[in-house]
C-alpha cells in the first residue's frame, strides 16, 4: 500500500436528504475528506446496479449510496428498493472480489450534515486501510469473469 | 450527441463566489482545465456568476459564441439552479441545457487542502461536461391550481394565516387537533413586553374566524391522509366526535350547569390541572367554536350508561347532544398548505433535581400563566397549593434549553416570558422575586427596555445555573421553604435561597409526533426536530416539499410577534403560489420506450404513486406523466432499459460516473 494513496469515492445522493445532509455540512462548514465525488439522483431508488458496476469498472475505489432513512423517502419506498438492490448487488460483487467496505449505503437525512462527514470520513479511512482495488479495472470483462469463475 | 441540436457547444462558467469557493478551489485553474476538453467553446472563471453581470455574461457568451450547453459551476442547485436555467432560458436556449456543478456546499466548504480540493472541482465540472452533452431540451408541463389552503394548527400562527388568506379572498379549511382553537396564546396572561393581555388581542381574531365566509373551521379534528403535489393535494380530515351536533348547539352552555355533576371534578387540561371541570365541558370561557364537548372517561352515560341524562333535558328541543354520534372523515383539495402546528412545552418531569412533580409548590411557567390569569383557576388569586400565599419566589430560567443533557437550543421566549412573570407575581403578591438567569438574552423591540424596568421593580437577577431545588433545610430560616442551590457566577459563591414557590420557566420543542406529522405531509424536520424550512434565510417559511409552508413554533421556537409575521409571510407565499393560476412541473418524469419494451411488467409495482399502467393490447408499460413524480424507482428497475428518465438518462449518469473518474 502506498503511502499517497488516496481512495477515490463515487458517491450517489439522493435529491432529498442526503444531498441536502451534503449541503448542510457545507453551510455547517464541517470539514472532511476530499475523496468523494457525488452524483446527484432524485431518489436512492433510482440507482441502477449498472451505475455501482460502472464506477467500480471506470476505477472507483468505493461507491457510497445515500438515501433518506426507512419510512422517510420523499418517494413512499424508493430507498426500500435501493436496499434490496443493495443487499444483492453486495454479493455479487463479494464474488468479484470486491471487499465490502467498498460498497456502503447510508441513510442520512437532510439535518444529518454531520453524518456525511462521519460516514465519509470513516469510508475513506477504511479504504485507505484496504488500498488500492485488487480487481483490474480497465481489463475489466474479462478479470471480472475470472474472478467469479 | 444530440441530433436536433447539431454540434454541441459547451460554455463552462466556475464561480468564486466571492472568495467563498475562490479561497479554496482555484478557479482559475479549473476553468483553464476545463477549457481543454471536447467540446468545451468557452471556459470562464468569475467572481459573482449569480449577480446580474454574471448572468448577463452567460447570455452574451450563448449569443456569440452560439453555446448551446451550459455549464455552472458554483452553489448547490438548490439554491440557484432555478436563477441560471432562467439566465439561459433569457438567451433563448432552452433552460434543461444548463448544467450546475456544485463546488461550494459539498466542495469549497467542507475542505481546507486547497489542492485536493481544486482536483475535486475539476473532477466534478468534468462530469458535467460529459453529461451536459447528451442532455434534451424538455418543456415544464403546466398544472391547474386549485385556490383553497389547509391550515393545520389553530394556534396565533394559524389563525393570522388563516385570516390574512381569508381577507384576500381565499378559501381556508383551519383544522385544529384541540377542542378548541387559540393555542397556547389563549393560555398566556399578559404578552411581553406591553403587558397587553393575550386575550384581548387574540379572542377578536379568533371570533373573526368563525365568522369569515371563507374559513371552514374544523377543531378537535386531524390530518390523516395527505395526497397529491402541489397545487392539487388531496387531503383526509377525521372529525373526532365531540357527541355535539354543531348545527343545532347554540352555545347556551346549559348542559354543563346541568350536568348530574353539580361541582366540577376533574382535572380542566386548559388550566393544567389546577381547575376543575366537568365531564360535559368548554375548554375555556371564549372557547372558539363556542360549543362544549364531553370527556368519555369521565361521563357516567359512556361509562356505565345508567346517568340520569340531566344534560339532555337541559338542551331541551334543540337535541344538541348525541352520545352516538361517530367520528367523520371529510376529504377535502386544496392547493397549498400551511403547517402551524405550534410546539410543546418541555415536560419539567424530565429534570428530577428540580423537583417538579416531587413538591407541591414547583410550578412550571404555563401553571403560573393560569394562576394569575383573571379567568384562571383562582380568578387571577396567586395561592400555593396549600392556600398560602407566596411570599418569595424563585423563577428558574431555562429549564429544558441551552442544556446538553436535554435541549441544546434557547428557546427564545423565556428569558421574557420570566420577565413577565416576575412583574406579574409582584404586581398580584408583592412577593420578593429571584430570577435565576445563565444569559438574559432580550433581543427584540422593548425587551431590553422591559428588563431595565425589571430591574428597577427590585426583582432579583441571580446569574447561574440552578443545581437543586430541594426541601432540606439547614438553618431555621429554611424549615418549610424550598432551596435553590446556586452558584452565583457574578459572585464566584454557591448560595442558598429559600423559597415559598419555584417557577420553572420551561422550554420550547417539537411535538412529541412531529416526526409522524412531517412523514404524513411529506417533508424534513430539522436534527432538533422542529420543521424544517427550505432555506434558513431566504426561503424561512417555505419546505422543500412544493405548496407546503411553515408558521409558527412548529419551525422554531419564537414570540408572538415574530409567529404573526411569519404566518402573514407563509400566508403570502400561498397566495403567490395560488393567484399565478398554475405550477410548473420539473420535468424529471419517467417514461416508456415502447419499442424497447418487453412486456415484463417488473415496473408496474414499482411504483408508489400507480402512475405505471400496462396496456394489454399493445403488451406494454406506460407511464402517465401527470402523476410521475420522477423518483426513477421503475427506471433502474426495467431489465429491458426501455424506460427513461428526462434529466437524469442512463446517458447522463454513465457519463458523469465515467466523468468524475477519468484522470486529470
Amino acid at each position: 500500500m502506498s503511502e499517497t494513496y488516496e481512495p477515490k469515492i463515487v458517491a450517489f445522493f439522493c435529491n432529498w436528504c442526503t444531498y441536502l445532509a451534503a449541503d448542510l455540512a457545507g453551510t455547517s462548514r464541517l470539514k472532511y475528506a476530499p475523496n468523494t465525488r457525488v452524483i446527484r439522483v432524485m431518489c436512492s431508488g433510482r440507482i441502477d446496479p449498472q451505475f455501482v458496476l460502472e464506477a467500480f469498472a471506470k476505477g472507483a475505489d468505493g461507491v457510497l449510496i445515500g438515501g433518506c432513512h426507512p419510512g422517510d423517502c420523499h418517494y413512499q419506498e424508493g430507498n426500500y428498493k435501493a436496499l434490496r438492490r443493495y443487499y444483492l448487488l453486495k454479493r455479487m460483487l463479494r464474488e468479484m472480489g470486491i471487499e465490502d467496505e467498498r460498497f456502503r449505503l447510508e441513510w442520512i437525512s437532510a439535518a444529518e450534515g454531520e453524518r456525511v462527514k462521519v460516514v465519509v470520513n470513516d469510508m475513506v479511512q477504511k479504504l485507505r486501510a484496504l488500498g488500492p482495488r485488487r480487481v483490474p479495472c480497465e481489463a475489466k470483462p474479462q478479470a471480472m469473469e475470472v474472478m467469479a469463475s | 450527441m444530440s441530433e436536433q441540436n447539431g454540434e454541441v457547444r459547451i460554455g463552462v462558467y466556475v464561480c468564486h463566489c466571492g472568495s467563498n469557493i475562490g479561497a479554496i478551489v482555484d478557479c482559475k485553474a479549473v476553468a483553464e482545465y476545463v477549457g481543454s476538453l471536447d467540446n468545451v467553446v468557452v471556459s470562464r472563471d468569475y467572481k459573482y456568476l449569480c449577480s446580474d453581470p454574471g448572468q448577463e455574461l452567460i447570455r452574451q457568451d450563448i449569443r456569440e459564441h452560439k453555446l448551446n450547453r451550459i455549464v455552472v459551476a458554483s452553489c448547490s442547485p438548490h439554491l440557484h439552479e432555478h436563477t441560471f436555467r432562467t439566465a439561459v432560458e433569457g438567451a433563448g436556449l432552452n433552460p434543461f441545457f444548463m448544467n450546475m456543478v456544485n463546488i461550494r456546499e459539498h466542495n469549497s466548504w467542507v475542505h481546507e487542502d486547497r489542492g485536493a480540493a481544486t482536483l475535486k472541482a475539476m473532477d466534478m465540472v468534468r462530469a458535467a461536461v460529459r453529461r451536459v452533452v447528451h442532455h434534451e431540451p424538455l418543456q415544464r408541463a403546466r398544472v391547474e391550481i386549485n385556490p383553497n389552503v389547509l391550515v393545520v394548527g389553530g394556534g396565533i400562527a394559524g389563525i393570522h394565516a388563516a385570516m390574512t388568506l381569508a381577507n384576500a379572498g381565499k378559501h381556508v379549511y383551519l383544522v385544529e387537533r384541540e377542542a378548541s382553537i387559540g393555542g397556547h396564546m389563549a393560555m398566556f396572561d399578559k404578552t411581553f413586553p406591553t403587558l397587553d393581555c393575550a386575550a384581548c388581542i387574540l379572542t377578536p381574531k379568533m371570533s373573526a374566524v368563525k365568522a369569515s365566509p371563507n374559513v371552514t373551521l374544523w377543531a378537535y379534528s386531524d390530518v390523516t391522509k395527505v395526497e397529491g403535489y402541489v397545487g392539487n393535494y388531496k387531503v383526509e380530515v377525521t372529525r373526532r366526535p365531540r357527541y355535539i351536533n354543531e348545527d343545532l348547539c347554540s352555545g347556551c352552555l346549559e348542559c354543563i350547569a346541568n350536568c348530574v355533576y353539580k361541582e366540577p371534578k376533574f382535572n380542566d387540561e386548559f388550566n393544567q390541572g389546577l381547575g376543575k371541570r366537568k365531564p360535559i365541558y368548554i375548554p375555556f370561557p371564549q372557547a372558539v367554536p363556542q360549543m362544549p364537548l364531553i370527556d368519555t372517561e369521565t361521563c357516567i352515560q359512556f361509562k356505565s350508561g345508567k346517568c340520569k341524562k340531566t344534560c339532555l333535558a337541559a338542551c331541551g328541543e334543540r337535541h344538541a347532544i348525541d352520545f352516538t354520534q361517530q367520528e367523520k372523515v371529510e376529504t377535502i383539495e386544496v392547493g397549498a398548505i400551511i403547517m402551524a402546528t405550534g410546539f410543546q412545552p418541555f415536560d419539567a418531569h424530565r429534570i428530577p433535581y428540580y423537583g417538579y412533580g416531587t413538591y407541591p409548590n414547583v410550578y412550571t411557567s404555563l401553571e403560573i400563566e393560569r394562576l394569575v390569569n383573571a379567568s384562571g383557576p383562582t380568578a387571577g388569586d396567586v395561592v400555593l397549593r396549600d392556600g398560602r400565599k407566596p411570599r418569595t419566589v424563585g423563577i428558574i430560567h431555562c429549564v429544558g434549553s441551552r442544556d446538553v443533557g436535554t435541549n441544546r437550543w434557547c428557546s427564545r421566549v423565556c428569558c421574557m416570558y420570566s420577565l413577565k412573570l416576575a412583574h406579574l407575581l409582584k404586581e398580584h403578591t408583592d412577593a420578593e422575586v429571584f430570577n435565576f438567569y445563565i444569559d438574559m438574552r432580550t433581543p427584540g423591540k422593548g425587551f431590553e427596555e422591559f428588563y431595565q424596568r425589571l430591574l428597577n421593580e427590585g426583582v432579583h437577577f441571580i446569574r447561574g445555573r440552578v443545581a437543586e431545588v430541594t426541601d432540606w433545610a439547614l438553618d431555621p430560616s429554611e424549615e418549610g421553604k424550598l432551596v435553590l442551590r446556586v452558584e452565583d457566577t457574578l459572585l464566584g459563591v454557591v448560595r442558598r435561597i429559600p423559597v415559598d414557590m419555584v417557577v420553572l420557566s420551561v422550554g420550547l420543542e417539537p411535538h412529541e409526533d412531529a416526526q409522524d406529522v412531517r412523514r404524513l405531509f411529506n417533508f424534513s424536520c430539522g436534527s432538533e426536530g422542529f420543521f424544517l424550512e427550505r432555506h434558513p434565510k431566504l426561503a424561512p417559511v417555505n419546505t422543500f416539499t412544493d405548496g407546503i409552508y411553515l408558521a409558527g413554533c412548529c419551525q422554531g421556537p419564537k414570540d408572538i410577534p415574530d409567529t404573526v409575521a411569519q404566518a402573514g409571510a407563509a400566508a403570502a407565499e400561498a397566495l403567490a403560489l395560488i393567484d399565478k393560476g398554475y405550477v410548473e412541473q420539473e420535468p424529471n418524469t419517467a417514461y416508456v420506450v415502447e419499442e424497447d419494451c418487453c412486456g415484463c411488467k417488473t415496473c408496474v409495482p414499482m411504483c408508489p404513486y400507480s402512475a405505471v399502467y400496462f396496456n394489454e393490447e399493445t403488451n406494454r408499460a406506460g407511464i402517465q406523466q401527470v402523476i410521475c413524480k420522477g423518483c426513477g424507482t421503475c427506471v433502474a428497475a426495467c431489465p429491458s432499459g426501455s424506460i427513461k428518465q428526462h434529466l437524469f438518462e442512463d446517458d447522463q449518469i454513465f457519463d458523469e460516473i465515467e466523468g468524475v473518474l477519468a484522470n486529470v
